[in-house]
């Protein structure tokens, strides 16, 4: 079965904290502090926190059946991982043509030009058997289930 | 040490034995009996209550007394004639015995309320205003203990082994139709001839092996119905808890063991519609009457002896039958030893009541 | 005029080493304490605006803030301590009414802390719980003085044929009764003190464990009558919310007359937290203050009261029980037993040291007397007057642990009332600033912003938690005891004994020394 990541929005207080913890972990590092004062490129998370008024709302890749991304993607860097069916980018493959920034619904794939250009996504934090920003979310806003 | 302030807290052997078809025997038995659980007590304590043994006075109540003193007779016997006709009173009789130190002045008086003085307390039976004399004398006169206060029974109680302070008594020379017996081993009071069991009260008996561990509650519960528990002894609580709800609220002893040894909830979710519905009224209405601890206790009455445990049977309680004779004991040893072969033996179960009725009688 | 800067209470560390500027923490304080300087990207704090809450500590993913008292002290002064110096400076400044939250903070003596409890040893034995039932039920409401059953006819001796309860009918009525599986009930704490989530989060727990919530004078709103089966719905001097759906959804119904926290006075919520949904549960025009009335005007005497309790229970068919609350002041015994008498099916008493979500510092300070002692003065005085079984007794008012828990039962309470004890347990520090209605931890607030902070699917699973954790404490001390139901220390003092009391405290406790034996 595979694993969804779902919001409740009406528990997101907007502390962005998925977004560090997202940062830490896509870094080279993984240690908060090397992560924010003393890598470079500069690490960027692959989530991003919503906001309006009171409401927020993290948002990270969907994951789509039919994801047009990976029509999209021309040098086939995107991928589907067939065990977890989750959507992921081959870092080596991508040329940061960012045709499938164009492509997403949801925008949540987001240029990362801090060294070689790539696309930048949520890849449901590999080898974690929950999602850094699942697990460190303090409000459980953010879960993790089986798809519905 | 003041002996009145002191919680009784004991471990003991007790032994019951009732022929229910009202013939009475001797003491022999009895004494043989709770000797050879001589391992249980530790010569601090011992006692009999015995029932049927003055059918000539049978309509009178019958005070045991014991008396620290001279004075303390000369109080307690005004008292006494303020309220009461004495039909009859004499020394106790008892016999030397080399094992028996420092005992009390025994004396026993056969009594019937003054009709002036029933008149005077119309509100309440004869039962309760004999009550209120027992309790008024042994909290108000220094030195005086009534031992029981019963009709055509008594109780014999006294600092020594059980077997031989029923020498002591001469209770070989009793005839009685329920004969109860306890031999105590104290932890922590010094003995005293009156805090021995038997507890008696009116024709209650109550011998008790054990510790209340609800205590507390059970006085303070009692105290609501305006009984004062003035002894601290376990036993005090236990009798007049059947006082309570056998005498005065008429339950049967089934129910008041359903009440001092509760079915646990679980147990209760388990059983007929009707039934939980009784059991769970029981729990809520009299939860503070709930008698918790590890106890063992042969209760009797004129009509009834009722054998009980704690709801989790934490002290030994054995029953054996005989053709009309009843056993209930500590040890099965102390039935065989006096009924080498018994129709029928059994351990009751936890809460599990073993009752004895005089035939032809409603307990 | 410029205000005189009072000094400020805490003072916020930051470790600039740690410190990585993610912007938490600036983004979470609702006093707006912390604040992000894009040019030099650093994240600076003003301690002045800090209440000490403690949520940007708990929240900072690199543990960089520490807030601390304020080590600047004045000259040392025995008398004229800080806090005396800080409110005479408020008020020279303000000319109002100091205001606070929670329960009392002055040392008053805590009782709980001088008596201790007792075990079996060798002429008992203890009971493992564990593996042997441990019963905690309790059930709350007037009992009467004796059972009646239909004649009975015992029959026979045999073993196998013991008559027992089953052989009778069932005679008496009871009255209604709650049913509790643990001794212990959640205080009334209303929506609009508290937020819809915090409400949601108690009526859950109350119907996960078996046990009751209180809604308080914040009527009932619509997304908890779900929860009725498990709610004590409140009736207090400003009937806010009280209507017939309301009184028939409730399992029992409490008259509210006093408050531990603010005995004799009234309350008061601010319009500005009466927001749309707040006014349809009080049923009052938004925006509007809610002033509940220090007394209840249709309620100057006992008889008024038994016209009331009476009303009540006529109202809702005498199918729930009919409770009341008052503070523990002087004379709460014989007010208590004025209330018994007048058909109350339970009396709630709250003790100096109860809870509140606003009240006057002065009145929640030095008004009413410990629950401790009104505790025992009550139950002596029930049954003195052999009225104690007529109505359970809920004790509350700064019941912190298991063990205050317990010692309350001992002490003669049939089950405790917990607020603080759960609010903590949702994520309070005990700031005191509930009234500011800018609670962090998103429980004493309506602001849309941070009521969602308190999801209730967590709130409920913490308080679920600490009851089940409580209930097993205290039927491990039980067991120690060699006591397998909570009824057979209900009033058992004998199990209590005081360390450090007077002969005075022990003898209005109704318990012996610690060294005496029984």
């Amino acid at each position: 079965m595979v694993k969804r990541i779902y919001i409740r929005e009406e528990y997101c207080m907007g502390c962005r904290l998925c977004e560090v913890h997202c940062l830490v972990q896509h870094s080279k590092t993984k240690n908060i502090i090397k992560a924010y004062k003393g890598e470079y490129p500069k690490p960027i998370p692959r989530i991003i926190v919503e906001e309006k008024g009171y409401v927020s709302f993290a948002l990270q890749c969907r994951h789509c059946e039919d994801a047009p991304c990976l029509e999209a993607c021309i040098t086939g860097a995107m991928y589907r991982d067939k065990k977890t069916g989750a959507v992921l980018c081959d870092e080596d493959k991508c040329i940061g043509c960012w045709m499938c920034i164009m492509v997403c619904p949801f925008g949540v794939i987001s240029r990362n030009i801090e060294g070689k250009k790539i696309a930048s996504k949520c890849d449901l934090c590999v080898g974690e058997e929950v999602p850094v920003c699942v697990k460190n979310c303090p409000n459980e806003a953010i879960v993790c289930e089986e798809e519905k | 040490m003041d002996r009145f302030h002191e919680k009784d807290i004991s471990g003991c052997g007790i032994i019951g034995i009732m022929e229910q078809s009202g013939k009475r025997f001797s003491g022999r038995d009895i004494i043989t009996s709770i000797a050879s659980m001589r391992e249980r007590a530790n010569g601090l304590g011992g006692g009999f209550a015995a029932y049927g043994i003055y059918p000539e006075f049978k309509r009178d109540w019958c005070f045991h007394m014991m008396f620290e003193n001279k004075s303390a007779m000369v109080q307690t016997e005004e008292y006494i004639r303020d309220n009461y006709k004495i039909v009859k009173d004499e020394i106790i009789p008892t016999k030397e015995d080399k094992s028996i130190k420092y005992r009390p002045l025994l004396w026993r008086y056969f009594l019937q309320p003054k009709e002036e003085k029933k008149k005077l307390h119309y509100d309440i039976t004869e039962e309760d205003f004999v009550a209120k004399t027992v309790i008024e004398i042994n909290t108000r006169i220094s030195g005086a203990f009534v031992a029981s206060s019963g009709k055509n029974m008594g109780v014999f109680k006294g600092v020594g082994y059980p077997e031989d302070i029923g020498r002591f008594y001469r209770l070989e020379e009793y005839e009685a139709y329920i004969w109860t017996a306890h031999g105590r081993f104290p932890t922590n009071t010094v003995g005293w001839w009156g805090g021995a069991h038997p507890f008696g009260l009116l024709d209650w008996s109550v011998i008790h092996n054990g510790e209340i561990s609800s205590y507390g509650i059970n006085k303070r519960f009692l105290l609501n119905y305006g009984y004062v528990c003035a002894f601290f002894t376990d036993t005090e609580v236990i009798t007049y808890l059947f006082d309570l709800l056998v005498r005065k609220h008429k339950l049967s002893f089934e129910v008041a063991a359903d009440i001092l040894t509760a079915p646990f909830w679980d147990d209760i979710e388990r059983q007929s519609e009707e039934k939980r519905e009784i059991s769970q009224a029981l729990r809520i209405i009299y939860g503070s009457a709930l008698v918790n601890g590890p106890f063992s206790v042969i209760v009797a009455n004129t009509n009834t002896m009722v054998g009980l445990n704690d709801r989790i049977k934490l002290r030994p309680l054995v029953a054996a039958t005989s053709g009309n004779k009843l056993y209930i004991a500590s040890e099965e040893s102390a039935i065989r030893e006096v009924c080498p072969t018994p129709d029928e033996v059994w351990m009751p179960k936890a809460g599990e009541p073993v009752i004895g009725r005089l035939k032809g009688k409603n307990g | 005029m410029a205000k005189r800067p009072t000094p400020t209470e805490f003072i916020i560390e930051r470790d600039e080493g740690k410190c990585i500027a993610c912007q938490v923490c600036v983004r979470m304080c609702s006093n707006d304490a912390h604040s992000y300087d894009p040019e030099t990207d650093t994240v600076t704090s003003d301690s002045t605006k800090c209440v000490g809450c403690h949520f940007c500590e708990t929240i900072c993913p690199t543990g960089a803030i520490i807030i601390k008292r304020n080590p600047s002290e004045f000259k040392l002064n025995a008398n004229w301590s800080a806090q005396v110096i800080r409110n005479i400076t408020k008020q020279a400044e303000t000319s109002g009414v100091l205001l606070t939250g929670m329960g009392c903070d002055k040392p008053y003596p805590v009782y709980w802390d001088h008596i201790v409890l007792n075990a079996s040893q060798v002429t008992n034995p203890s009971i493992d719980p564990l593996r042997e039932p441990m019963e905690l039920r309790t059930y709350i409401g007037r009992k009467p003085d004796r059972i009646e059953l239909t004649a009975h006819s015992p029959q026979s001796t045999e073993k196998n044929k013991i008559p027992s309860a089953m052989d009778y009918r069932l005679l008496t009525k009871l009255s209604p009764q709650l049913k509790l599986e643990t001794p212990i009930l959640f205080s009334a704490m209303s929506y609009g003190s508290i937020s819809l989530n915090a409400c949601i989060s108690l009526a859950r727990a109350a119907k996960e464990i078996g046990t009751f919530y209180n809604t308080g004078e914040g009527g009932l709103h619509k997304d908890l009558y779900e929860y009725g089966a498990h709610t004590i719905v409140q009736v207090a001097s400003g009937r806010f919310g009280v209507h017939r759906e309301y009184l028939e959804a409730g399992a029992a119904i409490e008259i509210k007359i006093g408050q531990g926290a603010k005995p004799g006075i009234g309350g008061h919520l601010p319009g500005e937290k009466v927001s749309e949904e707040i006014s349809q549960t009080r049923m009052i025009p938004v925006g509007t203050d809610a002033l509940s009335p220090a007394p209840h005007h249709d309620i100057y005497s006992i008889e008024d009261l038994k016209q009331l309790i009476f009303a009540l229970k006529e109202a809702t068919r005498y199918s729930k029980p009919v409770g009341v609350k008052i503070s523990a002041v002087h004379n709460v015994a014989p007010i208590a037993s004025g209330i018994v008498r007048a058909g109350a099916d339970f009396v709630a008493i709250d003790g100096l040291r109860g809870g509140t979500g606003a009240a006057p510092t002065v009145i929640r300070d030095n008004v009413g007397i410990p629950i401790e002692l009104a505790i025992a003065a009550v139950d002596n005085r029930l049954r003195e007057e052999g009225i104690r079984n007529q109505a359970s007794l809920i004790a509350a008012g700064g019941i912190r642990s298991s063990s205050d828990v317990i010692k309350a039962i001992a002490l003669g309470a049939d089950a405790v009332y917990i607020g603080t004890a759960a609010l903590v347990a949702m994520g309070c520090n005990l700031c005191q600033r509930c009234y500011t209605g800018k609670c962090n931890w998103g429980i004493a607030t309506q602001d849309p912003y941070l009521t969602k902070r308190l999801n209730p699917d967590i709130g409920t699973r913490r308080l679920v938690n600490l009851l089940r954790a409580w209930s097993l404490e205290i039927k491990e001390m039980l067991g120690g005891m060699g006591i397998n139901a909570i009824e057979s220390l209900r009033g058992n003092r004998e199990q209590l004994r005081g360390v450090g009391l007077s002969d005075t405290d022990l003898k209005l406790l109704g318990i012996k020394p610690a060294g005496e034996a029984w």
